[in-house]
């Protein structure tokens, strides 16, 4: 997983509330058994008409946020299905960070797996950063991950919350497996133990 | 003494690994459902690092979302969802993971077998590469939807880094009228509470109407949780809990089932025990509840109208239901029952179990499917179909038009053969209306089984109570 420290990019508005996974990366591009190439049906139905056509009203489309790596958006941000594709298509297109005031829990576990970083803000000041990326050329912001901060076109600084190890491992590009995996005895003795108290738990799957 | 601790607190404390100073919790997962979807990728992931599912007896894996519904003997035409399916049947035999393959009676979708087997069980953690893995909480297991990297997680460690969740008690009172059932409550609730109403808690839903409530009713209530924001369901478990899964093939055996039942009796929540957030439903007075708008939360009586855009406060909502009824093709004012429909799609995680069948066969039953009306009729599982043609569901259904196909996720989120084309509308039994999801410009109204019947015979949707 590639690590996050800092990023400076264009952000690109969607002021919509509910954006669900569906829009994100429609079913028909779920088929795949690869994580990449998932970028250019990222938003397919909104990005895209029937024919494949690109549709010249959709943010992605327009050619100041042709190139965006940050969406700002409305509520809800990701709810819907589990489907990691979601992330998987975002960060093939290049986004790498998504704003809003809040975030469906999946969707925002599943952003922290592959390197992108969701950041939750204030109403307020999702309006203001709304404001500053429907700027078109100059829709730039710059997020520090370490600081937790926010910066502006205009220099204003908007500061956000994050889990301590969330960012630690977004900082670290970290693979939480092979942390896990070092905790290998902890498991064997939790299971020693239910095999003791809870003994129908184990050998239940079989075909 | 200890402090009064909730259904949900007891399974976390249960299942805890290790906690770390930050307060992340390393949770043991007892079950782990595995589809075509949402898992190749975490299997690649475990080869390219040269590891081992660790427990392939707590995993078990079904193809379900892509599989054709008519002629299982042959292949899935379609090229992808063909290697998907192959790669599932590969991964399995490579890492000695049980599978339920398409010819076998017991496949089906994921959050039906599981708990049809005996292999959902109350006190457990259980977690699939689904987001309506919310299902199981009906049986008092935590139960949620995670994503790929997390599926590869527990594969190889059989445990997952979670922090701690927030409490929310539901409380449902009152008695479900006549006609209404446990769609129609999770619709209600969805309505009110929106679908980010339970993001970062696990509801557990109590009150006379849960209890009430069949396995099977329960299971659709937690199936739609996710849609309300909840990562979970919970409902403890109780003497109908224990009924359904006596005998069931991966179910306690005798001598541990006595030990089992004692222990599941202890789960519910401690008298006094504190919840984050409480609401309370009575749903003694509702009527059956339809969609009219892309979001699970926009929920109408059928007996009411398809609402204003003006009629929300929000500014953010306003435009939201504006943008609903322009795809929808609705006119804000007219009534839900003027709304006509060309299909009907019954079926999923959230309605495709037998009581399910048996209630749109009873409404089927000496009726037919109107003019111009495709309704199509999936059983949730391999064994479902066969209670239902034994019981002779399939006769009544197929006498009056509807279509009886094979098990899977169909058209629920539309993956195989069984979709909309733009512009044609659906009552359906499923779980989500979002736009396209059913097919690229396909249109959804959310329903329970009974009303999805009562709008095939009717040719719009149509209150089940009138016929």
């Amino acid at each position: 997983m590639e690590k996050f420290d800092k990023l400076t990019g264009v952000a690109a508005p969607m002021n919509m509330i509910n954006v669900d996974t569906d829009m994100i990366i429609p079913k028909n591009f779920l088929k795949t058994i690869k994580r990449s190439g998932l970028g250019r049906n990222l938003f397919d139905e909104m990005r895209f008409d029937r024919d494949g056509n690109e549709n010249p009203d959709f943010v992605l489309n327009k050619p100041a946020y042709r190139k965006a790596q940050i969406i700002v958006a409305g509520d809800n941000f990701g709810c819907g299905s589990s489907r990691e594709h979601a992330p998987w298509a975002l960060l093939d297109f290049g986004i790498r960070c998504v704003i809003s005031t809040s975030f469906a829990d999946i969707f925002y576990n599943n952003c922290f797996k592959n390197g992108i970083l969701p950041i939750k803000v204030s109403k307020e000041d999702l309006d203001n950063l709304m404001d500053d990326a429907e700027r078109g050329a100059n829709a730039t912001l710059s997020i520090d991950l370490e600081n937790q901060t926010i910066e502006g076109p205009d220099g204003g600084t908007v500061t956000f919350g994050i889990d301590a190890f969330k960012k630690h491992l977004l900082l670290n590009g970290l693979d939480d497996v092979g942390l896990t995996l070092q905790k290998a005895d902890k498991v064997d003795s939790f299971e020693d133990k239910q095999k003791a108290s809870q003994p129908w738990i184990a050998g239940a799957a079989t075909v | 003494m200890s402090s009064p601790k909730t259904l949900f607190d007891k399974i976390w404390e249960n299942h805890l690994v290790d906690v770390q100073d930050d307060g992340t919790c390393l949770l043991y997962i007892d079950r782990h459902l595995v589809h075509e979807v949402t898992s190749p990728q975490a299997f690649e992931g475990l080869k390219n690092a040269g590891r081992k599912v660790r427990r392939p007896d707590l995993t078990l894996a079904v193809p379900d979302h892509n599989v054709p519904t008519t002629d299982r003997t042959k292949t899935i035409e379609n090229e992808e969802g063909r290697i998907q399916v192959e790669t599932l049947q590969k991964n399995c035999k490579e890492f000695g993971v049980p599978l339920f393959d398409l010819q076998d009676i017991r496949q089906g979708v994921v959050h039906i077998i599981g708990p049809e087997q005996g292999f959902t069980l109350p006190g457990t953690t259980t977690v699939c590469g689904d987001s309506h893995t919310a299902t199981h909480g009906a049986f008092g297991s935590l139960a949620f939807g995670i994503g790929t990297s997390e599926v590869e997680h527990v594969l190889a460690t059989q445990t997952l880094l979670q922090s701690p969740l927030k409490n929310m008690r539901i409380t449902v009172e009152g008695a479900l009228p006549e006609a209404c059932t446990a769609k129609d409550l999770v619709l209600a609730l969805i309505g009110k509470i929106g679908t980010a109403g339970g993001t970062g808690y696990v509801i557990e839903f109590t009150g006379q109407a849960i209890r009430d409530l069949s396995m099977e009713g329960r299971m659709t209530v937690c199936n739609m949780t996710i849609e309300g924001g909840a990562r979970a369901g919970l409902i403890a478990p109780d003497q109908t809990t224990f009924d359904y899964l006596m005998g069931r093939p991966m179910s306690p055996k005798a001598g541990a089932w006595e030990q089992a039942v004692e222990f599941w009796k202890t789960l519910p929540s401690d008298e006094g025990a504190v919840y984050d957030k409480e609401v309370t439903l009575d749903v003694s007075e509702i009527v059956p509840q339809v969609t009219w708008g892309t979001s699970p939360e926009d929920v109408a009586p059928i007996t009411g109208n398809v609402p204003y855009p003006a009629d929300f406060a929000d500014p953010g909502k306003q435009q939201a239901a504006q943008a609903s009824l322009d795809y929808m093709g609705l006119k804000a004012g007219m009534a839900m029952q003027e709304v006509v429909i060309d299909t009907v799609f019954i079926g999923s995680c959230t309605n495709g179990r037998i009581e399910d069948i048996r209630a749109a066969a009873e409404v089927a039953k000496g009726r037919k499917v109107a003019d111009g009306v495709r309704a199509l009729v999936v059983p949730g599982s391999g064994l479902v179909k066969e209670q239902a043609e034994e019981e002779g569901l399939d006769k009544i259904l197929v006498e009056s038009g509807f279509e009886w196909r094979d098990p899977g996720c169909s058209m629920c989120l539309a993956m195989n053969d069984d979709r909309l084309e733009p512009g044609q509308r659906c009552a359906s039994t499923s779980n989500r209306n979002f736009k396209g999801r059913q097919g690229f410009g396909g249109r959804t109204h959310l329903v329970s089984p009974a009303m999805a019947a009562a709008a095939a015979v009717s040719g719009h949707l149509a209150d089940v109570r009138d016929l």
